[in-house]
């Protein structure tokens, strides 16, 4: 049929042999016959034949080379799909004598116009590679041009083809660092995946650990205990700054947790995991406990990453500890993972609630999940010691449980426990010796030997005892009873030898001749070391000390311990052993690698870290189309505090700059008219906009001033007018007390309504603060008439930290989501110090909590006024008189914890000075020194 | 100075067995520090790197009775004999449910799902994210489902060309290259009776000839040029409850899961925005690749252009502060007695807050102990079965009527000799409320931008039971 000249033939011929091969049939003899279709006109039987080639095309070399000269002219095709399938079907062809030719095709398609076509490049980049190694260096700059491509459509597939060519080449990355991060949300899924992976490897070799000053990743006990207890120190102690593109990858990340794949959730959870400071890890926990509503195998992989997580974090699932009860439908593998959970969860304040769910599982059908059950229970006895009583007399009541199964489980782990204090148990020793009647299991038997024969001081009279009963039953038992027997005879015979000598010597005969040659040897060995001879040398004076000796209780572990090693989600760590293609996840470097390589020449301004620019027009991008989001942005206040904090959050595409260079970066190959009249308008509001703002800073404000103690105050802005339709509003820290609450930050706020309506009824809703954060709001503005202005005052507790305050101001009509985030200087108030005092605090606040910089003074800012002004300005402090000429001091309390804050500036000649920060809290320190660094040499 | 260097972490990592990361940084600091230098490590990389990884190498799709029916190869072919390893490990599990996903073999690793009664199993050879593998998987059988309706042995088997095409089309060198609907649909056109007769008389082709647009456009998930005479969005909320009610009818646990599936047939390019009238009762969200993020987290409203037909707008969990109301309630007695071998039971079942809507599709599904035989029960509404070999009892009742609550009572028989089970079964229940979503979340509405036609807009309301289990 496939010399037919009629396609519906030759198209239901191939259809026949595409499904002999999905069967697994050969079908490699008709080669000649199909290969000569592959000229076909016919789309159909086209797709089938290449379908067929890359099948057989590695068998049979010779033949598949006819069909070279097909795909070359399909690669020149003027229709992209032809162009990428005739790609696409080459590079799969596996035969090493075209390599050159595949060559030739990948670099011309990398430079294809069609981002289709570059895709398909990339793709085959790896085939490529795998053919022939050889060509690594020339594949590798094709990487490193389609890494520069700035299509959503290449970026994963190129990540991919890096990770499987040269995941060595970081240097490859940087300059494209901030573009893919930027791109990620719009990449397709699996692409996003495989990006994620990439970055996460990236970030451990380029940036520092955000935890590094909780000890780091070494440091597990600090970890382990306590974890309510460093949360609340978390906030106090950072003096380590985050690097902006580090955050920029934390940023754009978070949004993928709500992906419906859960290999991106995964993939975006591990990143937070391995990459984020500790406080923000926390947000990947309910996007992990969701995934556990998805398919079973899914719960798997996920379930085991999180065995893995609350070991190291265990108070980030806390709250979702119902999640992981377990249910009566579950498969049994997803059961022991629940509750491997379950119990790395247990601490003092929960473990009755999951006793009491443990007990519900122990009757369950399924016995391996029994077993598995009492073994965690076990667990949790040793790792809380206030329950360890409790637990041991529920297992104890299991040995009474009808199955052996259960019981034998229970003896095993009630041994574990026993050894932690034996002293207190002998009854529990006692019952157990009574058990060996009924108990078959050879685990449990021994168990039982091992305790008795331990521990025989505590119960002198029954040990004899049971050593009667197994020296009758010896020669039926299994090989671990034996040598159990063995060593309850050894060590009665050294405690109790009146009573014993005679059935130790009947056992140590018995062993003599066992089959085993394990219990020959331990029996052999035993006679000669406990039975006192002439030959018997020194040894067997302290043959009591060797067996008796003091033996250290078991530390019962989780087997998810120490996982983490492995990158989360990979398939290594599910094995927890090394797959191959592993590729182990760096560790922090000690100091950061140069942050400049990342800097991209061209285009800085758009590509910068400081911003999120679209990437895509309208239809879209997700970032663009979104209403402009209130936020307080970096370029308005570059002295804003901590560096990580102060890059501006996330798009304003309401304001002009922003806009105006979507337009300019905007693809021109996308013509919607929509998008047309989208940008006209845009255009035109940004004019007004740009208008009323001129006009607004011509005049200034003069009511606003007469408030304001001192024109340095900074005003920031809560909302724009365009924005808040009409309604715009800033806000300044007046630096006066806050008379309702001493712990908060008056924070005076200045509303001016620019809209032809009256608005009513201004007030604050829905207040989202950090814990412990604090907000007193002002009093409800029931009438704002157009054109006029007003001002309210309210009270944030900040909690000495640069959180933001995020809340909704509501009209009468709408609500705007707006936040406050104060400078750290503005988390402090004066207090007035003599030089003595200041002194003596300064002297108590040495080490750790000093902080000191070297700087150069700005030209107009040398003389000790100026430097007086401008601290002062940044900070809210107040200035400590001084003998020396020098040196300027400033001293503060922070609001809500009022420690000290003490600040020196020493001058030095032509404009070098140094500064120097005391202050308990090392993270408003560092802050401090930031800012006022650049208050003083800008 | 340099050289010694090279040579130094060369030897370092040789004997010591250093990690990937030390070679890395090793490198770059060579490289910034002296340009070229990089390069004379080259030949040592390649080593080092030879086998990357590479993603998805093949699958085969196994039926029930454990035989391979279909296998597809991405890379060079890998024998069936590798499927042996999890033939041994379905042995060994009870049920299909319970074997392992991942399976580790002496040169392969072994990635499988479970779906209608199918394997889907994977063999990969290197380093991949598992969950990458399960969800392509899924994924697979997700489009089968999509374009045949069930995904089901019979059904490939017919339709071996097309999954063929499908498979080919989905993963490139294994790794996904068009797993889109839309885009499939595109490029595989799905069967039809209607096309099959065409084709079948004009020797048509059901692949597409045009390159798929959405391939191309910059939203992957929806065509160009979409067309309708009747334009309508329906949306359907369904919300599920899982709970765990313990014997005493204490909830153990509880909570709600919900999704909002929509069918969308609109033409053009419409722009959709649905918001709730209180989305704050949503605690944790995840969304069609369609629906803008920033939209959501700054307004709480979901705004998006849809793909065509039905799709999975968005998956929530309902926040666990809001008690969760249960709609029914179980009176249940099941005891074993100690002699005789037999037992009793009595079931029955009430309303507790249905919030004034009546309980449909109720029905209690119970996996009895090994050792019961057969049961000799009566309902007073509705019918039961019992499987015995699977020791499955279900009880179908229906519509719950509050005036005449149902009971289903009498006794079970037994297995003579063996100790009476230690444990209660449990009982799943499955029930239906329509008209209702328990949360109490609604949507308020529905605009349609940059498209000008009249929508047929509908929100409908489901409440069922997820995975609702009362203990005994």
């Amino acid at each position: 049929m496939l010399d037919s000249n009629k396609d519906a033939l030759k198209l239901e011929a191939m259809k026949r042999i595409v499904a002999m091969i999905a069967r697994g049939k050969n079908a490699s003899d008709l080669f000649p016959a199909v290969v000569k279709n592959v000229a076909c006109k016919n789309i159909e039987v086209k797709k089938l034949v290449y379908v067929y080639l890359v099948r057989y095309a590695e068998e049979q070399q010779d033949l598949a080379l006819l069909s070279i000269s097909t795909f070359q002219r399909g690669l020149k095709d003027p229709n992209q799909l032809i162009r990428a399938s005739a790609l696409r079907v080459l590079s799969s062809i596996r035969v090493t004598i075209i390599v050159p030719i595949m060559m030739l095709a990948i670099k011309e398609a990398a430079s294809d116009m069609s981002p289709y076509v570059r895709k398909t490049a990339a793709h085959a980049i790896p085939k490529l590679y795998s053919l022939d190694p050889e060509q690594k260096d020339q594949l590798i700059e094709v990487i490193e041009k389609l890494l520069a491509d700035k299509t959503t459509l290449v970026a994963g597939s190129v990540v991919m083809a890096f990770e499987e060519v040269c995941p060595e080449r970081i240097d490859l990355i940087h300059k494209n660092y901030r573009k893919l991060c930027n791109l990620l949300i719009d990449v397709e899924e699996w692409g996003q995946v495989v990006i994620i992976n990439m970055l996460t490897r990236y970030a451990r070799t380029q940036f520092l650990n955000p935890n590094i000053n909780e000890g780091g990743g070494g440091d597990k006990t600090f970890y382990c205990s306590d974890e309510d207890e460093d949360e609340d120190e978390e906030k106090e102690k950072k003096p380590y700054v985050m690097d902006p593109d580090h955050r920029l990858l934390l940023r754009n990340t978070k949004p993928l947790l709500q992906s419906r794949n859960a290999a991106v959730v995964m993939a975006v959870a591990q990143l937070y995991f391995h990459l984020a400071p500790k406080a923000e890890v926390g947000v990947i926990a309910k996007a992990l406990v969701r995934l556990l509503r998805s398919h079973s195998e899914v719960q798997f992989v996920v379930l085991q990453n999180v065995a893995t997580m609350t070991i190291k974090r265990r108070g980030m699932f806390e709250p979702y500890l119902k999640s992981f009860y377990i249910r009566s439908t579950d498969p049994t593998q997803i059961k022991i993972l629940k509750l491997e959970v379950l119990t790395n969860l247990a601490n003092e304040t929960n473990i009755s609630t999951i006793l009491r769910e443990f007990q519900t599982y122990i009757k369950s059908m399924d016995k391996d999940f029994v077993a598995a059950t009492i073994q965690a229970i076990g667990r949790c006895a040793t790792n809380i010691g206030e329950v360890r009583d409790t637990c041991l007399n529920g297992l104890v009541q299991l040995l009474s449980n009808r199955d052996e199964l259960v019981v034998a489980e229970s003896v095993v782990v009630i041994k574990k426990l026993l050894q932690m204090q034996p002293e207190k148990h002998s009854d529990i020793i006692k019952h157990m010796a009574k058990l060996t009647d009924n108990i078959q299991v050879p685990m449990a038997r021994a168990s039982i030997l091992w305790l008795i024969g331990e521990y025989c001081e505590h119960v002198p009279k029954i040990a004899p005892d049971v050593l009667r009963k197994m020296a009758k039953s010896f020669t039926n038992e299994e090989d671990i009873v034996k040598l159990q027997i063995i060593n309850l005879a050894a060590k009665l015979y050294l405690t109790n030898s009146k009573q014993t000598k005679l059935l130790t010597q009947y056992v140590l005969n018995l062993a003599k001749y066992d089959q085993n040659y394990d219990i020959r040897d331990r029996a052999r060995f035993i006679r000669q070391l406990i039975v006192p001879t002439e030959k018997s040398g020194a040894l067997s004076k302290y043959a009591k000390k060797l067996f008796l000796a003091l033996k250290p209780a078991p530390v019962l572990e989780s087997p998810f311990k120490d996982r983490d090693h492995f990158q989360l989600g990979s398939l290594s760590h599910l094995l927890n052993a090394k797959a191959g293609g592993y590729q182990e996840l760096p560790d922090w470097p000690e100091s950061a690698p140069d942050p400049s390589v990342r800097n991209v020449e061209v285009k800085e301004s758009v590509c910068g870290p400081a911003r999120v620019c679209p990437v895509n027009t309208f239809p879209t991008n997700r970032h663009s189309s979104a209403p402009p989001l209130i936020l307080i942005s970096a370029s308005s206040e570059p002295d804003t505090g901590s560096g990580s904090e102060s890059v501006s959050v996330s798009v304003e595409s309401g304001s002009p700059s922003d806009s105006e260079e979507s337009e300019e970066s905007s693809e021109s190959d996308e013509d919607e008219e929509e998008e047309e009249k989208e940008k006209k308008k845009k255009k035109k509001e940004i004019k007004q906009m740009q208008a009323s703002e001129s006009r607004a800073r011509s005049k200034p404000d003069v009511s606003f001033q007469t408030i304001a103690p001192s024109s340095a105050l900074k005003n920031y802005e809560l909302l724009h007018r365009i924005t808040g339709e009409g309604l715009s509003v800033e806000y300044c820290f007046s630096r006066q007390a806050f008379s309702p609450d001493a712990n908060m930050v008056a924070v005076q706020m200045h509303f001016t309504n620019n809209a032809t309506s009256d608005t009513k009824n201004l007030h604050i809703e829905d207040v989202k603060l950090q814990s412990g954060m604090r907000v007193k709001e002002f009093a409800e503005i029931e009438l704002l008439p157009a054109g006029e202005a007003t001002t309210a005052v309210m009270g944030v507790d900040f909690c000495d930290s640069t959180q933001a305050a995020n809340f909704q101001l509501c009209t009468h009509t709408r609500k705007f989501f707006v936040s406050i985030q104060p400078p750290v200087g503005e988390l402090m108030r004066p207090v007035f110090l003599t030089e003595n005092e200041f002194k003596k605090e300064q002297s108590q606040l040495m080490g750790m909590n000093e902080i000191s910089e070297n700087l150069t003074l700005d030209a107009k800012c040398r003389n000790e006024h100026a430097i007086v002004q401008r601290v002062t300005t940044a900070a809210n402090l107040s200035r400590v008189p001084c003998g020396s000429d020098k040196e300027c001091r400033f001293a503060g309390k922070t609001v809500t914890s009022g420690s000290l804050v003490l600040a020196t500036v020493a001058t030095k000649d032509e404009g070098a000075a140094q500064l120097t920060v005391n202050c308990e809290k090392m993270v408003i320190g560092t802050m401090l020194v930031k800012d006022l660094l650049l208050a003083l040499t800008q | 100075m340099l050289y010694i260097k090279t040579v130094g972490a060369i030897f370092f990592r040789f004997t010591y067995g250093l990690t990937l990361y030390d070679g890395i940084y090793f490198c770059l600091r060579v490289h910034r520090s002296a340009g070229g230098s990089s390069v004379a490590l080259l030949p040592f990389w390649r080593q080092c790197w030879q086998s990357a990884a590479e993603m998805i190498h093949s699958l085969f799709l196994i039926n029930p009775t454990g035989d391979v029916f279909l296998e597809k190869h991405w890379k060079s072919v890998i024998s069936r004999s590798v499927c042996d390893y999890f033939f041994e490990a379905r042995e060994k599990a009870v049920t299909p449910e319970n074997v392992a996903p991942v399976l580790q073999t002496p040169h392969h690793y072994l990635i499988s799902i479970y779906r209608g009664k199918l394997f889907f199993l994977s063999v990969v050879q290197t380093e991949v994210s598992p969950l990458f593998v399960i969800e392509f998987l899924h994924r697979v059988a997700d489009t089968f489902q999509d374009y045949f309706g069930e995904c089901s042995e019979t059904i490939i088997n017919d339709n071996m060309v097309v999954v063929y095409e499908l498979l080919e089309e989905m993963l490139d060198n294994g790794f996904p290259l068009a797993t889109e609907s839309s885009v499939l649909k595109e490029l595989i056109k799905p069967p039809n009776i209607l096309r099959s007769v065409v084709n079948t008389l004009t020797g048509g082709s059901n692949v597409g000839s045009s390159l798929p647009t959405s391939h191309l456009s910059t939203i992957p998930w929806r065509r160009n040029g979409v067309k309708y005479t009747h334009n309508e969005a329906y949306f359907d909320v369904i919300e599920e409850i899982d709970a765990i009610v313990d014997k005493s009818g204490m909830t153990v646990f509880a909570e709600i899961q919900g999704v909002v599936e929509a069918c969308v047939r609109l033409s053009g390019m419409p722009d959709l925005t649905l918001s709730f009238v209180n989305p704050r009762l949503l605690d944790d969200v995840s969304f069609h690749p369609c629906v803008r993020f920033k939209r959501w987290e700054s307004e709480r409203v979901l705004s998006f252009i849809p793909p065509d037909g039905n799709f999975t707008l968005m998956t929530y969990h309902v926040s666990s502060q809001n008690l969760v109301s249960i709609p029914v309630y179980v009176k249940q007695n099941i005891s074993f007695f100690d002699s005789g071998s037999s037992g009793r039971m009595d079931i029955t079942v009430g309303p507790k807050q249905t919030m004034g809507k009546t309980v449909e599709g109720l029905s209690v599904t119970i996996h009895m102990p090994k050792s019961v035989l057969t049961v000799d029960l009566t309902a007073t509404q509705g019918n039961y079965t019992y499987d015995l070999t699977a020791k499955v009892l279900v009880w179908d009742i229906g519509k719950l009527n509050p005036q005449k609550l149902p009971t289903l009572q009498g006794s079970l028989s037994i297995q003579a000799g063996v100790p009476k089970p230690v444990e209660n079964p449990s009982l799943n229940i499955d029930l239906k409320i329509e008209q209702l979503a328990i949360s109490g979340i609604k949507v308020s509405r529905l605009d349609l931008f940059g498209e000008k036609y009249k929508t047929f807009k509908g929100v409908k309301y489901v409440t069922k039971a997820g995975n609702f289990q009362v203990r005994t």
